[in-house]
Protein backbone atom coordinates (compact mmCIF):
# COMPACT_ATOMS: atom_id res chain seq x y z
CA UNK A 1 0.00 0.00 0.00
CA UNK A 2 1.22 3.37 -0.72
CA UNK A 3 1.82 6.09 1.86
CA UNK A 4 0.02 9.30 1.23
CA UNK A 5 -0.01 12.11 3.02
CA UNK A 6 -3.12 14.68 3.56
CA UNK A 7 -2.91 16.87 0.61
CA UNK A 8 -2.37 13.66 -1.58
CA UNK A 9 -5.31 11.75 -0.11
CA UNK A 10 -7.42 14.40 -0.75
CA UNK A 11 -6.30 15.13 -4.49
CA UNK A 12 -6.81 11.24 -5.54
CA UNK A 13 -10.10 10.97 -3.55
CA UNK A 14 -10.59 14.33 -5.99
CA UNK A 15 -9.90 12.59 -8.55
CA UNK A 16 -12.09 9.65 -7.92
CA UNK A 17 -15.09 12.04 -7.37
CA UNK A 18 -17.36 14.45 -9.24
CA UNK A 19 -17.03 18.04 -8.05
CA UNK A 20 -19.81 21.12 -8.40
CA UNK A 21 -19.10 24.87 -7.38
CA UNK A 22 -22.19 26.04 -5.90
CA UNK A 23 -22.96 28.13 -8.26
CA UNK A 24 -23.46 24.07 -10.36
CA UNK A 25 -25.61 22.95 -7.58
CA UNK A 26 -27.51 26.08 -7.80
CA UNK A 27 -28.25 25.84 -11.21
CA UNK A 28 -29.43 22.09 -10.25
CA UNK A 29 -31.27 22.90 -7.76
CA UNK A 30 -32.91 25.72 -9.57
CA UNK A 31 -33.81 23.37 -12.30
CA UNK A 32 -35.98 21.56 -9.89
CA UNK A 33 -33.56 18.63 -9.99
CA UNK A 34 -34.40 15.55 -7.60
CA UNK A 35 -30.99 16.28 -5.14
CA UNK A 36 -30.75 14.28 -2.14
CA UNK A 37 -28.71 17.10 -0.10
CA UNK A 38 -26.12 16.08 2.67
CA UNK A 39 -24.68 17.84 5.38
CA UNK A 40 -21.94 16.20 6.27
CA UNK A 41 -20.32 18.60 9.21
CA UNK A 42 -20.45 18.10 13.21
CA UNK A 43 -23.50 19.30 14.99
CA UNK A 44 -22.15 22.71 16.11
CA UNK A 45 -21.50 23.60 12.43
CA UNK A 46 -24.86 22.72 11.25
CA UNK A 47 -26.82 24.69 14.03
CA UNK A 48 -25.18 28.25 12.40
CA UNK A 49 -26.50 27.37 9.08
CA UNK A 50 -26.83 24.89 6.56
CA UNK A 51 -28.29 24.58 3.08
CA UNK A 52 -32.37 24.91 2.91
CA UNK A 53 -32.98 21.43 1.62
CA UNK A 54 -30.63 19.42 3.40
CA UNK A 55 -30.34 16.77 5.54
CA UNK A 56 -27.71 16.47 8.34
CA UNK A 57 -26.05 13.35 8.80
CA UNK A 58 -22.82 13.89 10.07
CA UNK A 59 -19.05 11.96 8.74
CA UNK A 60 -19.19 9.78 11.57
CA UNK A 61 -23.09 8.39 10.67
CA UNK A 62 -22.83 8.74 6.97
CA UNK A 63 -22.56 5.38 5.80
CA UNK A 64 -24.54 3.86 8.34
CA UNK A 65 -27.64 6.40 7.71
CA UNK A 66 -27.37 7.65 4.27
CA UNK A 67 -30.06 4.59 2.83
CA UNK A 68 -32.56 5.93 5.17
CA UNK A 69 -33.04 9.26 3.21
CA UNK A 70 -31.54 7.69 -0.48
CA UNK A 71 -31.73 3.81 -1.57
CA UNK A 72 -31.21 4.55 -4.97
CA UNK A 73 -27.73 3.93 -5.65
CA UNK A 74 -27.72 5.94 -9.30
CA UNK A 75 -29.82 8.37 -7.92
CA UNK A 76 -27.95 12.05 -7.63
CA UNK A 77 -26.58 12.57 -3.90
CA UNK A 78 -24.77 15.66 -3.16
CA UNK A 79 -22.60 15.96 0.26
CA UNK A 80 -20.98 19.30 1.53
CA UNK A 81 -19.15 20.10 4.83
CA UNK A 82 -17.61 22.92 5.42
CA UNK A 83 -15.07 23.79 3.06
CA UNK A 84 -14.98 20.79 0.45
CA UNK A 85 -12.30 18.42 1.75
CA UNK A 86 -14.20 16.07 4.20
CA UNK A 87 -17.01 16.00 1.78
CA UNK A 88 -14.42 15.21 -1.34
CA UNK A 89 -12.78 12.11 1.53
CA UNK A 90 -16.93 11.20 2.77
CA UNK A 91 -17.76 10.72 -1.39
CA UNK A 92 -15.14 7.69 -1.89
CA UNK A 93 -16.94 6.18 1.22
CA UNK A 94 -20.26 6.60 -0.60
CA UNK A 95 -18.84 4.96 -3.79
CA UNK A 96 -17.66 2.12 -2.53
CA UNK A 97 -20.90 1.16 -1.02
CA UNK A 98 -22.17 1.93 -5.03
CA UNK A 99 -23.87 5.13 -4.94
CA UNK A 100 -22.59 6.11 -8.91
CA UNK A 101 -23.88 10.14 -8.53
CA UNK A 102 -21.79 11.27 -5.98
CA UNK A 103 -21.15 14.72 -5.61
CA UNK A 104 -18.67 16.93 -3.54
CA UNK A 105 -19.35 20.46 -3.26
CA UNK A 106 -16.51 22.32 -3.95
CA UNK A 107 -15.79 25.15 -1.18
CA UNK A 108 -18.43 23.66 1.03
CA UNK A 109 -20.60 25.70 2.70
CA UNK A 110 -18.56 28.68 3.45
CA UNK A 111 -18.25 28.71 -0.76
CA UNK A 112 -21.99 28.29 -0.88
CA UNK A 113 -22.57 31.24 1.89
CA UNK A 114 -19.95 33.41 -0.04
CA UNK A 115 -21.22 32.98 -3.36
CA UNK A 116 -24.49 35.02 -1.50
CA UNK A 117 -27.06 31.91 -1.81
CA UNK A 118 -30.01 31.52 0.83
CA UNK A 119 -28.58 29.30 3.77
CA UNK A 120 -31.25 28.54 6.56
CA UNK A 121 -30.51 28.78 10.09
CA UNK A 122 -32.56 25.58 11.77
CA UNK A 123 -34.52 25.78 14.92
CA UNK A 124 -32.29 22.91 17.26
CA UNK A 125 -32.76 21.43 20.20
CA UNK A 126 -30.57 23.07 23.24
CA UNK A 127 -28.05 20.57 25.32
CA UNK A 128 -30.47 20.00 27.75
CA UNK A 129 -33.25 19.82 25.60
CA UNK A 130 -31.82 17.15 23.77
CA UNK A 131 -31.34 15.10 26.82
CA UNK A 132 -34.75 15.63 27.97
CA UNK A 133 -36.29 14.82 25.09
CA UNK A 134 -34.12 11.60 23.86
CA UNK A 135 -36.81 9.26 24.62
CA UNK A 136 -38.87 11.31 22.34
CA UNK A 137 -36.39 12.06 19.83
CA UNK A 138 -35.63 8.35 19.26
CA UNK A 139 -38.70 7.95 17.68
CA UNK A 140 -38.66 8.11 14.04
CA UNK A 141 -42.54 9.21 14.08
CA UNK A 142 -41.34 12.15 16.42
CA UNK A 143 -37.48 13.03 16.12
CA UNK A 144 -36.06 16.26 16.97
CA UNK A 145 -38.21 17.72 14.51
CA UNK A 146 -41.58 16.61 15.73
CA UNK A 147 -39.93 18.00 19.59
CA UNK A 148 -39.50 21.20 17.93
CA UNK A 149 -42.87 21.20 16.70
CA UNK A 150 -43.99 20.51 20.42
CA UNK A 151 -41.77 23.57 21.80
CA UNK A 152 -43.37 25.75 19.08
CA UNK A 153 -47.08 24.53 19.74
CA UNK A 154 -49.83 26.35 21.95
CA UNK A 155 -52.61 24.03 23.89
CA UNK A 156 -55.60 26.21 25.61
CA UNK A 157 -56.94 24.19 28.74
CA UNK A 158 -60.40 24.78 29.80
CA UNK A 159 -60.56 23.64 33.40
CA UNK A 160 -57.67 22.80 35.44
CA UNK A 161 -59.32 20.43 37.00
CA UNK A 162 -59.94 16.34 36.79
CA UNK A 163 -59.33 16.14 33.26
CA UNK A 164 -57.30 18.99 32.57
CA UNK A 165 -54.63 18.27 34.91
CA UNK A 166 -53.25 14.98 33.93
CA UNK A 167 -53.89 16.44 30.20
CA UNK A 168 -51.62 19.73 31.47
CA UNK A 169 -48.87 17.14 33.41
CA UNK A 170 -48.00 15.38 29.95
CA UNK A 171 -48.44 17.67 27.79
CA UNK A 172 -46.02 19.96 29.95
CA UNK A 173 -43.89 16.77 30.51
CA UNK A 174 -43.71 16.28 26.86
CA UNK A 175 -42.36 19.93 26.03
CA UNK A 176 -45.42 21.73 24.59
CA UNK A 177 -44.07 25.00 24.71
CA UNK A 178 -46.98 27.12 25.77
CA UNK A 179 -49.71 25.54 27.84
CA UNK A 180 -53.18 28.32 28.31
CA UNK A 181 -55.38 27.46 31.03
CA UNK A 182 -58.68 28.59 31.36
CA UNK A 183 -60.36 28.18 34.84
CA UNK A 184 -61.40 30.93 37.69
CA UNK A 185 -61.84 28.25 40.52
CA UNK A 186 -59.84 28.17 43.85
CA UNK A 187 -57.94 24.55 44.83
CA UNK A 188 -60.84 23.24 47.38
CA UNK A 189 -59.74 20.00 49.49
CA UNK A 190 -62.27 18.12 47.60
CA UNK A 191 -60.49 18.17 44.37
CA UNK A 192 -57.21 16.77 45.45
CA UNK A 193 -58.86 12.94 45.30
CA UNK A 194 -58.13 13.41 41.24
CA UNK A 195 -56.82 17.04 40.34
CA UNK A 196 -53.31 15.87 40.25
CA UNK A 197 -51.90 19.59 39.10
CA UNK A 198 -52.69 20.62 42.71
CA UNK A 199 -51.42 19.42 46.55
CA UNK A 200 -52.46 20.44 49.80
CA UNK A 201 -50.22 23.43 50.13
CA UNK A 202 -52.11 24.89 47.49
CA UNK A 203 -55.73 24.59 49.04
CA UNK A 204 -57.31 28.16 48.77
CA UNK A 205 -54.75 29.42 45.80
CA UNK A 206 -56.34 30.18 42.20
CA UNK A 207 -55.93 26.64 40.12
CA UNK A 208 -53.86 28.89 37.67
CA UNK A 209 -51.66 29.47 39.79
CA UNK A 210 -50.92 26.06 41.50
CA UNK A 211 -50.96 24.61 37.74
CA UNK A 212 -48.05 26.78 36.64
CA UNK A 213 -45.73 26.63 39.90
CA UNK A 214 -46.22 22.55 39.58
CA UNK A 215 -45.81 22.96 35.79
CA UNK A 216 -42.72 24.98 35.98
CA UNK A 217 -41.29 22.32 38.40
CA UNK A 218 -41.90 19.62 36.03
CA UNK A 219 -40.55 21.45 32.84
CA UNK A 220 -39.25 24.60 32.57
CA UNK A 221 -39.43 25.07 28.96
CA UNK A 222 -42.88 25.32 29.19
CA UNK A 223 -44.62 28.65 29.43
CA UNK A 224 -48.10 28.98 31.17
CA UNK A 225 -50.55 31.28 30.43
CA UNK A 226 -53.24 31.79 33.03
CA UNK A 227 -56.73 32.63 31.94
CA UNK A 228 -58.47 33.43 35.38
CA UNK A 229 -61.67 34.29 34.55
CA UNK A 230 -64.77 32.81 33.31
CA UNK A 231 -64.81 31.64 29.72
CA UNK A 232 -67.89 33.53 27.62
CA UNK A 233 -69.12 34.69 24.62
CA UNK A 234 -67.70 37.64 25.24
CA UNK A 235 -63.99 36.63 25.59
CA UNK A 236 -64.17 32.79 23.93
CA UNK A 237 -62.55 33.60 20.72
CA UNK A 238 -60.14 36.44 21.93
CA UNK A 239 -58.82 33.61 24.19
CA UNK A 240 -58.79 30.89 22.13
CA UNK A 241 -57.52 32.33 18.98
CA UNK A 242 -53.89 32.26 19.79
CA UNK A 243 -53.81 28.43 20.65
CA UNK A 244 -53.71 25.70 18.02
CA UNK A 245 -55.60 23.17 19.67
CA UNK A 246 -58.04 23.00 22.32
CA UNK A 247 -58.78 20.30 24.95
CA UNK A 248 -62.51 20.15 26.62
CA UNK A 249 -62.20 19.66 30.55
CA UNK A 250 -65.10 21.86 31.35
CA UNK A 251 -68.21 20.69 33.84
CA UNK A 252 -71.35 22.02 32.14
CA UNK A 253 -73.10 22.25 28.76
CA UNK A 254 -72.96 25.82 28.25
CA UNK A 255 -68.96 26.16 28.11
CA UNK A 256 -68.63 22.93 26.01
CA UNK A 257 -71.46 24.87 23.40
CA UNK A 258 -69.61 27.66 23.66
CA UNK A 259 -66.25 26.38 23.24
CA UNK A 260 -67.50 24.01 20.57
CA UNK A 261 -68.80 27.17 18.62
CA UNK A 262 -65.87 29.33 18.40
CA UNK A 263 -63.48 26.25 17.86
CA UNK A 264 -65.68 25.66 14.97
CA UNK A 265 -65.49 29.96 14.02
CA UNK A 266 -61.45 30.29 14.67
CA UNK A 267 -60.92 26.73 12.90
CA UNK A 268 -59.18 25.05 16.08
CA UNK A 269 -58.98 21.13 16.55
CA UNK A 270 -60.91 20.70 20.18
CA UNK A 271 -60.04 17.69 22.06
CA UNK A 272 -63.16 17.07 23.85
CA UNK A 273 -64.07 14.55 27.05
CA UNK A 274 -66.03 14.09 29.65
CA UNK A 275 -66.34 11.79 32.38
CA UNK A 276 -68.88 10.80 35.16
CA UNK A 277 -68.81 8.08 37.81
CA UNK A 278 -66.44 5.50 36.08
CA UNK A 279 -67.70 6.39 32.36
CA UNK A 280 -65.51 8.88 29.61
CA UNK A 281 -65.98 10.07 26.04
CA UNK A 282 -63.24 11.11 24.54
CA UNK A 283 -63.57 12.24 20.83
CA UNK A 284 -61.91 15.00 18.53
CA UNK A 285 -63.86 18.03 16.31
CA UNK A 286 -61.58 18.96 13.55
CA UNK A 287 -62.96 22.17 11.59
CA UNK A 288 -59.88 21.53 9.40
CA UNK A 289 -61.45 18.41 8.13
CA UNK A 290 -64.28 18.32 5.90
CA UNK A 291 -65.65 15.20 7.81
CA UNK A 292 -65.11 15.97 10.91
CA UNK A 293 -68.89 16.72 13.39
CA UNK A 294 -68.85 18.70 15.97
CA UNK A 295 -70.06 18.81 19.15
CA UNK A 296 -73.49 20.42 17.97
CA UNK A 297 -73.61 17.12 15.15
CA UNK A 298 -73.57 14.13 17.99
CA UNK A 299 -75.77 16.90 20.86
CA UNK A 300 -78.12 19.33 18.80
CA UNK A 301 -79.84 20.12 21.77
CA UNK A 302 -78.42 20.47 25.51
CA UNK A 303 -80.45 18.04 28.00
CA UNK A 304 -82.62 20.60 30.12
CA UNK A 305 -81.24 21.56 33.24
CA UNK A 306 -81.01 18.88 35.81
CA UNK A 307 -81.73 15.89 33.74
CA UNK A 308 -77.95 15.39 33.15
CA UNK A 309 -76.53 14.22 36.61
CA UNK A 310 -73.42 16.40 37.77
CA UNK A 311 -69.84 14.72 39.20
CA UNK A 312 -70.68 16.31 42.09
CA UNK A 313 -74.44 14.94 42.37
CA UNK A 314 -73.17 11.54 41.14
CA UNK A 315 -69.51 11.27 42.15
CA UNK A 316 -66.18 10.31 39.75
CA UNK A 317 -64.05 7.90 40.56
CA UNK A 318 -60.53 9.66 40.75
CA UNK A 319 -58.83 7.52 38.48
CA UNK A 320 -61.14 7.92 35.71
CA UNK A 321 -60.09 11.45 34.72
CA UNK A 322 -56.10 10.55 34.81
CA UNK A 323 -57.17 8.26 31.89
CA UNK A 324 -59.43 10.60 29.96
CA UNK A 325 -57.34 14.01 30.22
CA UNK A 326 -54.27 11.39 29.09
CA UNK A 327 -55.87 10.58 26.24
CA UNK A 328 -56.78 14.20 25.59
CA UNK A 329 -53.15 14.91 25.99
CA UNK A 330 -52.10 11.63 23.47
CA UNK A 331 -54.82 13.28 20.89
CA UNK A 332 -52.98 16.71 21.24
CA UNK A 333 -49.53 15.76 20.40
CA UNK A 334 -50.27 13.68 17.13
CA UNK A 335 -52.39 16.25 15.75
CA UNK A 336 -49.45 18.43 16.59
CA UNK A 337 -46.45 16.81 15.08
CA UNK A 338 -48.81 15.49 12.23
CA UNK A 339 -48.25 11.66 13.67
CA UNK A 340 -50.91 8.89 13.76
CA UNK A 341 -54.92 9.22 13.38
CA UNK A 342 -56.39 11.35 14.86
CA UNK A 343 -59.59 10.40 16.75
CA UNK A 344 -61.79 12.33 14.41
CA UNK A 345 -65.11 11.09 13.69
CA UNK A 346 -64.81 8.50 16.12
CA UNK A 347 -66.24 8.62 19.62
CA UNK A 348 -64.21 6.94 22.73
CA UNK A 349 -66.63 5.64 25.24
CA UNK A 350 -64.74 4.18 28.19
CA UNK A 351 -66.33 2.29 31.19
CA UNK A 352 -63.52 1.75 33.66
CA UNK A 353 -66.26 -1.00 35.67
CA UNK A 354 -66.39 -3.63 33.15
CA UNK A 355 -62.48 -2.09 31.66
CA UNK A 356 -64.10 -1.28 28.19
CA UNK A 357 -63.12 0.47 25.44
CA UNK A 358 -65.52 1.13 22.56
CA UNK A 359 -65.06 3.20 19.60
CA UNK A 360 -68.57 4.28 17.97
CA UNK A 361 -68.42 5.98 14.37
CA UNK A 362 -69.91 9.68 14.89
CA UNK A 363 -70.69 11.59 11.40
CA UNK A 364 -71.45 15.40 10.66
CA UNK A 365 -74.68 16.56 10.46
CA UNK A 366 -75.85 18.11 6.78
CA UNK A 367 -77.98 19.79 8.75
CA UNK A 368 -75.74 20.91 12.02
CA UNK A 369 -76.54 25.16 12.70
CA UNK A 370 -72.32 25.50 13.27
CA UNK A 371 -70.52 23.33 10.49
CA UNK A 372 -73.68 22.06 8.33
CA UNK A 373 -74.10 23.06 5.12
CA UNK A 374 -76.38 25.92 5.68
CA UNK A 375 -74.88 27.23 9.21
CA UNK A 376 -77.40 29.59 10.99
CA UNK A 377 -75.58 29.80 13.88
CA UNK A 378 -72.40 31.78 12.74
CA UNK A 379 -71.86 34.06 15.93
CA UNK A 380 -71.66 33.49 19.56
CA UNK A 381 -74.56 33.21 21.43
CA UNK A 382 -76.28 33.11 24.78
CA UNK A 383 -75.05 29.46 25.78
CA UNK A 384 -77.19 30.13 28.81
CA UNK A 385 -80.29 30.69 27.61
CA UNK A 386 -79.77 28.22 24.97
CA UNK A 387 -79.01 25.49 27.75
CA UNK A 388 -82.18 26.59 29.45
CA UNK A 389 -80.34 28.52 32.67
CA UNK A 390 -80.99 32.10 33.42
CA UNK A 391 -78.95 34.15 31.66
CA UNK A 392 -75.47 35.75 33.61
CA UNK A 393 -75.00 38.19 30.88
CA UNK A 394 -76.87 40.96 33.67
CA UNK A 395 -74.80 39.57 36.53
CA UNK A 396 -71.12 39.54 35.83
CA UNK A 397 -70.75 37.41 39.23
CA UNK A 398 -73.72 35.47 38.96
CA UNK A 399 -72.27 32.77 37.18
CA UNK A 400 -70.47 30.49 39.96
CA UNK A 401 -74.12 31.05 41.76
CA UNK A 402 -76.21 29.95 38.81
CA UNK A 403 -74.17 26.82 38.17
CA UNK A 404 -73.85 25.75 41.96
CA UNK A 405 -78.09 26.33 41.73
CA UNK A 406 -78.02 23.69 39.10
CA UNK A 407 -75.60 21.30 40.62
CA UNK A 408 -76.95 21.34 43.52
CA UNK B 1 -81.62 -10.52 22.10
CA UNK B 2 -79.08 -7.79 21.63
CA UNK B 3 -76.94 -6.41 24.22
CA UNK B 4 -78.18 -3.28 25.21
CA UNK B 5 -75.41 -1.18 27.07
CA UNK B 6 -76.59 1.37 29.40
CA UNK B 7 -74.73 4.48 30.13
CA UNK B 8 -74.12 5.77 33.73
CA UNK B 9 -76.68 8.26 34.43
CA UNK B 10 -79.53 5.36 33.77
CA UNK B 11 -78.42 2.17 35.52
CA UNK B 12 -80.31 3.54 38.47
CA UNK B 13 -82.91 2.46 36.52
CA UNK B 14 -81.44 -0.74 35.15
CA UNK B 15 -80.58 -2.19 39.30
CA UNK B 16 -77.06 -0.85 38.52
CA UNK B 17 -76.63 -3.41 35.82
CA UNK B 18 -74.53 -1.65 32.65
CA UNK B 19 -75.42 -4.50 30.28
CA UNK B 20 -78.56 -6.07 29.57
CA UNK B 21 -80.27 -8.74 27.37
CA UNK B 22 -83.50 -7.38 25.58
CA UNK B 23 -85.76 -8.95 22.68
CA UNK B 24 -86.30 -6.48 20.00
CA UNK B 25 -87.02 -6.62 15.96
CA UNK B 26 -85.86 -3.06 15.81
CA UNK B 27 -84.39 -0.51 17.90
CA UNK B 28 -88.39 0.96 18.59
CA UNK B 29 -89.66 -2.31 19.66
CA UNK B 30 -86.39 -2.89 21.75
CA UNK B 31 -86.53 0.45 23.85
CA UNK B 32 -90.49 -0.38 24.34
CA UNK B 33 -89.16 -3.98 25.76
CA UNK B 34 -86.52 -2.37 27.92
CA UNK B 35 -88.74 0.11 28.99
CA UNK B 36 -91.17 -2.82 30.16
CA UNK B 37 -88.50 -4.22 31.83
CA UNK B 38 -87.45 -1.40 33.45
CA UNK B 39 -90.31 1.49 33.47
CA UNK B 40 -89.18 4.80 33.06
CA UNK B 41 -86.26 4.16 31.17
CA UNK B 42 -88.13 5.32 27.94
CA UNK B 43 -89.52 8.91 29.24
CA UNK B 44 -85.31 9.20 29.42
CA UNK B 45 -85.18 8.31 25.90
CA UNK B 46 -87.64 9.99 23.89
CA UNK B 47 -89.20 12.80 23.90
CA UNK B 48 -93.03 13.92 23.65
CA UNK B 49 -93.12 12.95 19.89
CA UNK B 50 -91.80 9.36 20.24
CA UNK B 51 -88.11 10.48 19.26
CA UNK B 52 -84.97 9.83 20.59
CA UNK B 53 -83.98 13.06 22.28
CA UNK B 54 -81.50 15.31 20.66
CA UNK B 55 -78.96 15.25 23.48
CA UNK B 56 -78.84 11.42 23.24
CA UNK B 57 -77.36 8.83 20.53
CA UNK B 58 -78.11 5.66 20.20
CA UNK B 59 -75.92 3.28 18.12
CA UNK B 60 -76.27 -0.11 16.66
CA UNK B 61 -72.68 -1.83 16.94
CA UNK B 62 -70.41 1.19 15.83
CA UNK B 63 -73.16 3.00 13.68
CA UNK B 64 -75.67 5.93 14.91
CA UNK B 65 -79.21 5.20 14.57
CA UNK B 66 -79.25 8.40 12.86
CA UNK B 67 -77.14 7.53 9.84
CA UNK B 68 -79.10 3.96 9.79
CA UNK B 69 -82.84 3.87 9.87
CA UNK B 70 -83.27 5.90 12.74
CA UNK B 71 -85.81 3.82 15.70
CA UNK B 72 -86.93 1.53 12.32
CA UNK B 73 -83.15 0.21 12.76
CA UNK B 74 -83.53 -3.44 12.64
CA UNK B 75 -81.66 -5.29 15.36
CA UNK B 76 -80.15 -8.86 15.32
CA UNK B 77 -79.37 -11.23 18.37
CA UNK B 78 -75.33 -10.30 17.81
CA UNK B 79 -75.90 -6.43 17.74
CA UNK B 80 -74.47 -4.37 20.63
CA UNK B 81 -76.66 -1.30 20.95
CA UNK B 82 -75.22 1.66 22.75
CA UNK B 83 -77.06 4.50 24.67
CA UNK B 84 -74.73 7.20 24.83
CA UNK B 85 -76.06 10.58 26.92
CA UNK B 86 -74.20 13.93 26.55
CA UNK B 87 -72.02 14.25 29.38
CA UNK B 88 -70.41 17.23 30.97
CA UNK B 89 -68.55 16.25 33.51
CA UNK B 90 -65.46 18.04 34.25
CA UNK B 91 -64.01 21.02 35.50
CA UNK B 92 -66.18 24.01 36.75
CA UNK B 93 -65.44 26.68 34.34
ZN1 LIG C 1 -71.57 20.28 13.58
Amino acid sequence: MSRLNRDQLVALAKSQIIEWSPQELKQHLDAGEKLTVVDIRERDEFVQGHLPSSTFIPRGHLELQIEQHQQDREAPVVIYCAGGVRSALAARNLQEMGYENVISLIGGFNGWKNAGYDFKIPTVLTEDQRIRYSRHTILSELGEAGQIKLLESKVLLIGAGGLGSPAAIYLAAAGVGTLGIVDFDTVDVSNLQRQILHGNKDVGRPKVESARDRIHDMNPDVKVIGHMEPITSANALDIIKDYDIVLNGSDNFPTRYLVNDACQFLGKPLVDASIFMFEGQVTVYDPNDANSPCYRCLYPDPPPPGEVPSCAEGGVLGVLPGIVGSLQAVEAIKMLAGIGEPLIGRLLMIDTLDMSFRTLKVRKNPECPVCGEHPTVTELIDYEQFCGLPSSVAHPNGQTTERELVLA
Amino acid sequence: MATLFVPTPLRRLTGGASKVEVQGDNIGALLQALDQQYPGVNERLLDGDGNVKRFINIFVNDDEIGSLQGLNTPVSDSDKVSIVPAMAGGAIV
